[in-house]
């Protein structure tokens, strides 16, 4: 057996480790706190690996420019916080649309608008579902450690790959600046999914045909014989534009459903102390991490008490979350903000139990103590 | 009959293409087909990336590698393609809108790595996809819908723009000479760093008729008329230089390129 390696890791880091083990030999990106150490580092060792690191000129070219990488086969990454995830959005319906994989890292940081630059927030969870314009569909991912953050970015590339489509890897900056003692998994034991390759000849290609049981359309990559078409544009299975209304809504459709109807292959979330709870947090990222705590002095005090931690935000757990409300009376949304995720458990849960929210915006992360009160407070 | 280079670089069962009667975009799609052929490239090898707007819609039409993409980040995403994949000839067809106006920040940036990229910018001095409003290559007086009053915005002159942010070869035609065009694709393509080449066309449609430019005919007699070669240009009187637009080769210069720049960073490990 391999000997175990063990290192004192920055989230970010753990970050660009999972991506490079995923197998990214492309980054473009910005400088932008507090995900400048994903640059920083993708630019030092991808060039030791053959990979290629560029530092575009904003952050709507450095999304252009992975998903052009990402077109010749290169799995491609970039990483951005605040501001720059707004920036982001016409690049990530593109991809949405053309379906090129790539991963959009967003350490996120307090907002509106330039906001708090070094402060922790869990603002743009509805942005990372709803920021690009139009009916789409979207993965997003939001690990708790700095492990899971090694973890969750292989996630990132393999969805990406599997499904012909963007992911949001969402970090809390807390996070992405904390540094933990990780294991790094044996390579060989890493599942890596690369995207569906076509099997026919070049001139019997149809870039977005779909097979019967099989939402997703083979991928081709530019410069490998086989010539084809991408755009923006409602197209059909040849990849031409159309606006046909039958074809338009087909294909919208298919975007959507091709993640919504996979969702048991997509979701994965942490249960704790779940068995005997007779309420329940739900709660992702840092905050899960105060919850857990609050959980355990909660228990101590008797406190039948459990945690449901989404990994995957986007999409959400709902058919588990439905489930866990029919036995709970009572779910409290734990978030550093002012309640996306609560209005999106509300509306699953509301109707089989009492849903609460504790809810700060405030640029500190919540602490156990704070939790702890919320809900004796019932 | 379609001529041999239709048959062979155009997806015909795309066409009709939805350019209005008397454009000029298609000479200029003829002559970038025409001079991929001439160089003899493979057509596997090529690259065509557009951004939005009119000029943009032509690599739909072209049976290449090709991506149309968002507007004004075109060079964004074909700068990712050829530093992800050096051995594609990448050539970027964009309009004056597409490129200087909401991609003007790419267009700078592409031109001062002087990344290996072929650019033909379809100038025709106005958003012909929107129905006619002014661009930044519109000249000033000159009216569009947005600019009832005359256009009071400096335009800019997008070869110059390219030189001083550092592009190694920078010319301009027009439609009028559709040889001259070929030509200087040509050159773009075997330029090894980023190549600018403005192509001067016409918008009878919307530029021409806000600013009674005439039909389609009068409009190439202009570009007849008014266009001199650089060389040509330079020995004229000052009053005779006046709205005289200069063809030919601009600019060319060596620099280092950027991907082979970076691979000798690969290399070193």
């Amino acid at each position: 057996m391999a000997e175990k390696i063990v290192k004192l890791m920055q989230g970010n880091e753990a970050c660009v480790e999972g991506a490079i083990a995923a197998g990214m030999r492309f980054y473009a990106g910005y400088p932008i706190t507090p995900s400048t150490e994903i640059a920083e580092l993708s630019a030092e060792k991808l060039p030791r690996i053959g990979g290629k690191f560029i530092q575009m000129e904003d952050e709507i070219a450095s999304i252009s420019a992975i998903i052009g990488a990402s077109l010749t086969g290169k799995k491609s990454m970039t990483a951005t916080s605040g501001p720059g995830f707004s920036l982001k959005q016409e690049g990530i319906g593109y991809a949405v649309a053309a379906e090129v994989p790539c991963v959009i890292v967003n350490v996120q940081r307090g907002g509106p608008s330039t906001g708090l630059p070094t402060s922790p927030a869990q603002g743009d969870i509805m942005q990372a579902r709803w920021g690009t314009h139009g009916d789409h569909s979207i993965i997003a991912l939001y690990p708790s450690t700095v492990r899971e953050i090694y973890d969750t970015t292989i996630k990132a590339f393999n969805l990406s790959e599997k499904y012909r489509t963007p992911v949001i890897l969402l970090m809390d900056e807390v996070i992405g600046h904390m540094r933990e003692k990780i294991e790094i998994p044996d390579p060989d034991e890493i599942k890596i999914i690369n995207r569906k390759k076509p099997n026919v000849k070049p001139d019997e290609y149809l870039p977005y045909k779909i097979e019967e049981n099989d939402m997703i359309p083979a991928m081709a990559n530019f410069g490998e014989g086989y010539r084809y078409h991408v755009t923006g544009l409602i197209h059909d299975e040849t990849g031409f534009p159309t606006s046909n209304h039958r074809i338009a809504e087909n294909l919208v459709n298919r975007l959507v459903n091709k993640i919504k109807d996979n969702a048991d292959d997509i979701v994965e979330y942490e249960e704790y102390l779940m068995e005997d709870a007779e309420q329940i947090i739900v709660a992702y990222g840092a905050t899960a991490r105060s919850a857990k705590s609050a959980i355990n002095q909660l228990r101590e005090e008797g406190v039948k008490i459990g945690l449901f931690r989404p990994i995957t935000i986007w999409p959400m757990a709902e058919k588990q979350l439905k489930i866990i409300a029919k036995k709970v009376n009572r779910i409290t949304v734990v978030e550093m903000n002012m309640g996306q995720y609560f209005n999106e458990v509300d509306r699953v849960a509301g109707k089989y139990t009492k849903v609460d929210k504790y809810s700060r915006v405030h640029g500190e992360l919540i602490t156990p103590e704070e939790i702890v009160s919320f809900i004796k407070e019932g | 009959m379609p001529s041999k280079l239709v048959d062979k670089y155009f997806r015909t069962d795309s066409l009709p293409h939805i350019w209005c009667p008397g454009c000029g975009n298609g000479i200029v799609t003829r002559a970038i087909v025409k001079a991929i052929d001439n160089l003899n490239l493979n057509q596997e090898d090529v690259c065509i990336v557009s951004g939005i707007g009119c000029s943009s819609r032509a690599s739909g039409y072209l049976d290449f590698n090709t991506i149309h993409t968002t507007h004004g980040r075109a060079l964004a995403f074909a700068t990712g393609i050829k530093f992800a994949n050096p051995n594609l000839h990448v050539i970027v067809i964009t309009g004056d809108g597409d490129c200087a106006a909401i991609g003007g920040n790419h267009l700078i940036h592409a031109a001062r790595r002087n990344i290996d990229l072929t650019t033909i910018v379809f100038n025709n001095n106005i958003y012909g996809m929107t129905g006619g409003q002014y661009s930044p290559t519109t000249p000033t007086g000159d009216k569009g819908t947005t600019a009832p009053y005359g256009n009071i915005d400096a335009n800019f002159d997008l070869c110059e723009l390219a030189k001083a942010s550092g592009a190694t070869y920078v010319s301009r035609s027009t439609v009028y000479g559709a040889n001259m065009i070929i030509k200087q694709v040509e050159e773009g393509i075997k330029n090894k760093g980023f190549s600018f080449i403005e192509t001067i066309t016409i918008c009878p449609t919307y530029y021409g008729r806000k600013n009674k430019k005439g039909d389609a005919v009068d409009m190439m007699n202009y570009l007849k008329e008014n266009t001199v070669n650089k060389i040509a240009y330079e020995k004229l009187s000052e009053e005779k230089r006046k709205d005289k637009i200069i063809v030919g080769e601009i600019y060319k210069g060596q620099r280092p390129e950027y991907v082979e720049e970076y691979e000798k960073i690969i290399e070193s490990f």
